[in-house]
């Protein structure tokens, strides 16, 4: 099977499903690059080369530059979208969110509720998130249990590149709008893509890792880390589980519960901020739904309650490490 | 008065409707029988009929927080529409929108909106699919003086612009954003603004049907034509308040006795069709008896119509969970 990049694998999924539903067109600043400007088109392809290639292929018509202007291009592909088209729209950094947040959750997400069942919103919201690239706090926050919270949307976050693109797939296919959440420090990951076209159901986890002793539930860039961890404790006689739920909208409660049922010890790792996040909710989850399968408690690993720090020493530390997952999940059967 | 018996018998219909509509509202929200936050549209009529007029169900359109009338205007189902405002589960929106979120796409209302500068965005995306698609049709985005003043309504004015969209963007200035005076919130004016976007911009006296109706004439055949986005600056008032419930302490005294007896955009039209000699007296009449009874009718089925369930709480959210 053929190596890809998760940059690569995005790219492919949005070409492959342009050339089989004319409907579907993408928007976002610099998404060809270079509109207006005198020197090359398809400048840039995106900020970081997601969408390269994709302007010469299909035309201006469908692959559309827009002014930096995301409350009025996040909305119009939301109203393009309730109007008959497919738009993958790109918010360059989930961090922009709070310019142009309204069209997402209270248009975009409410209209198929607000309007009793009769509207579709084929959206998908293409986001940039996740630290490690010593963006500083405003171009490298998780955000997406803020987008979990709300009913209406989906949410999708790829941990490789193959899951990258049968989730894009399925994220273009949807009828639902969905915020499709792309780690920027993965973008130059590779694995194994199959060139044809696939797609992955929202709301199935992966397990990338099998064992008896502790269930880790991890999220994106976090489920490599996760599977380091394992693999070391597997080597020191610790059979870890590792669960990557790859949608958090619509999440696989039965498979993180049908794992804690057999393992009874549970850590979530998240690179969100620790208050209200995915590790919370799940740790909520499993308290009420597999409490009495509980060998230990749950630990969650967050990174603290701060912005995201620049300087790389402080993000360093900021960020969730396979050796602090490993150290945590090795407590728990050691206690 | 070059405009068709037919064609003046039906504006005049839809301008009667969303008045009839509207004052019913306002009398039955005052029993108590309609819940939560209605904003009401009577003054205004002459504004969503005269630029409707123009469209078809090529065309869409979204509307703002006070979009009764943009939905009549529209085309939307009038007891559909009531029996959503009294919540029940027939309603338009099965009860789960309300005055604020009426919408029928088959139609092309995309929506009233909660929210105020809500609807241009969308409606430069209805404006694209239109485009893309070529299907012909125009994007009209009602917006209020309050709701210009958001930057989503802005920055939909340079989109539109630079995508060279068949927009019109209407802006509904009654006067009031709220409790404050649009003279007083808005900086520079309507029309400077589409200016300094390189838009067409026309102003237009709002209380006058035929005004609004020749004013938009242009602006959507320019959008039908690919000559990208216009905009109309609409003068005219709101009879009640910014919503049900509001005491206008805000407002001059006697103002709104004032601009009933010489604004009323309905009394106008009857004054310019019968003096014409195209209509009667009593061919207003008899719409206006009509409409009567299509609203003492809309009201008691909504009255006798049954609510949501239980069952319907957790649908709706999803194509597909």
């Amino acid at each position: 099977m053929a190596k890809k990049t998760y940059r690569q694998a995005i790219n492919e999924a949005i070409a492959q499903e342009m050339r089989r539903d004319h409907r579907v067109i993408v928007m976002g600043e610099d998404n060809a690059g270079g509109a207006g400007a005198p020197g090359e088109s398809d400048a840039w392809g995106g900020v970081l080369g997601v969408t390269k290639g994709l302007q010469p292929e299909f035309g201006p018509d469908r692959v559309l530059d827009t002014p930096i202007s995301e409350s009025a291009f996040i909305g119009a592909a939301a109203g393009a979208a309730a109007t008959g088209l497919r738009p993958v729209a790109e918010l360059m950094f989930v961090d922009f969110m709070g310019v142009c947040f309204d069209q997402i959750f209270n248009q975009a997400a409410k209209f198929r509720y607000m309007f009793g069942g009769k509207a579709v919103t084929p959206l998908v919201v293409r986001t940039m998130y996740g630290a490690g690239l010593r963006a500083a706090s405003q171009h490298s926050q998780c955000l997406y249990p803020i987008f979990t919270h709300i009913p209406g949307l989906k949410v999708v976050l790829p941990s490789t590149p193959y899951e990258a693109k049968g989730l894009m797939i399925q994220a273009i296919r949807d009828d639902d709008p969905v915020i499709f959440f792309e780690h920027k420090a993965l973008y130059d990951e590779t694995g194994d893509v199959p060139d044809e076209s696939y797609t992955i159901p929202f709301g199935e986890a992966n397990l990338t890792r099998e064992g008896g002793d502790v269930t880790i539930v991890a999220f994106g860039r976090m489920v490599g880390f996760a599977n380091q961890a394992a693999d070391e404790l597997k080597r020191e006689g610790i059979g870890v589980t590792v669960i990557d739920p790859r949608t958090t909208s619509p999440l696989d409660t039965e498979t993180i519960l049908d794992s804690v049922g057999e393992t009874g010890r549970l850590v979530v790792v998240d690179e969100a901020h620790p208050r209200c996040s995915m590790a919370a909710d799940i740790a909520r989850l499993v308290a009420e739904e597999a409490f009495g399968a509980l060998k230990s408690p749950i630990r969650t690993i967050t990174p603290p309650h701060t912005p995201v720090p620049f300087s790389p020493a402080l993000e360093d530390l900021y960020i969730p490490s396979a050796v602090h997952i490993r150290d945590v999940a090795r407590s728990l059967v050691k206690a | 008065m070059q405009h068709s018996r037919q064609f003046l018998l039906d504006s005049y219909r839809s301008m009667a409707t969303i008045r009839r509509f509207e004052d019913r509202v306002h009398d039955e929200f005052a029993t108590g029988k309609i819940p939560g936050f209605v904003h009401l549209y009577a003054g205004e009529e002459a504004s969503a009929v005269g630029v409707c007029s123009h469209l078809d169900d090529r065309d869409v359109i979204a509307s703002t927080h006070r979009g009764h009338g943009h939905c009549i205007a529209k085309g939307c189902d009038v007891v559909a529409m009531m029996k959503e405002i009294y919540g029940r589960r027939d309603g338009a929106c099965g009860g789960k929108g309300g005055s604020m979120h009426i919408a029928d796409l088959s139609r092309g209302m995309l929506g009233a909106n909660g929210i105020v500068g809500g609807g241009p965005p969308l409606i430069c995306g209805a404006a694209l699919t239109a485009k893309y698609l070529k299907t012909g049709g125009v994007a009209v985005a009602f917006v209020g003086d309050g709701g210009s003043n958001q930057g989503t309504t802005l920055e939909s004015y340079n989109l539109a612009k630079v995508w060279n969209l068949p927009v019109i963007f209407v802006v509904e200035d009654n006067g009031y954003a709220e409790s404050t005076a649009s003279a007083w919130s808005v900086g520079g004016s309507q029309l400077g603004r589409a200016k300094g976007f390189g838009m067409p911009g026309v102003e237009v006296d709002g209380f006058d049907f035929f005004a609004v109706h020749d004013a938009a004439r242009e602006p959507i055949e320019r959008a039908r034509n690919g000559g990208g986005p216009s905009l109309m600056h609409v003068r005219l008032t709101r009879f009640y308040g910014h919503f049900e419930g509001d005491a206008m302490t805000y407002r001059a005294q006697g103002e709104v006795t004032k601009l009933r007896a010489g604004h009323d955009s309905l009394q106008i039209f009857r004054g310019k069709v019968t003096q014409a000699g195209v209509l009667s007296g009593e061919d207003l009449d008899v719409v206006e008896a009509d409409v009567a009874k299509l609203i003492d009718d809309a009201v008691s089925r909504s009255e006798a119509a049954a609510m949501p369930t239980e069952a319907d709480l957790l649908t709706d959210v999803y194509v597909r969970y």
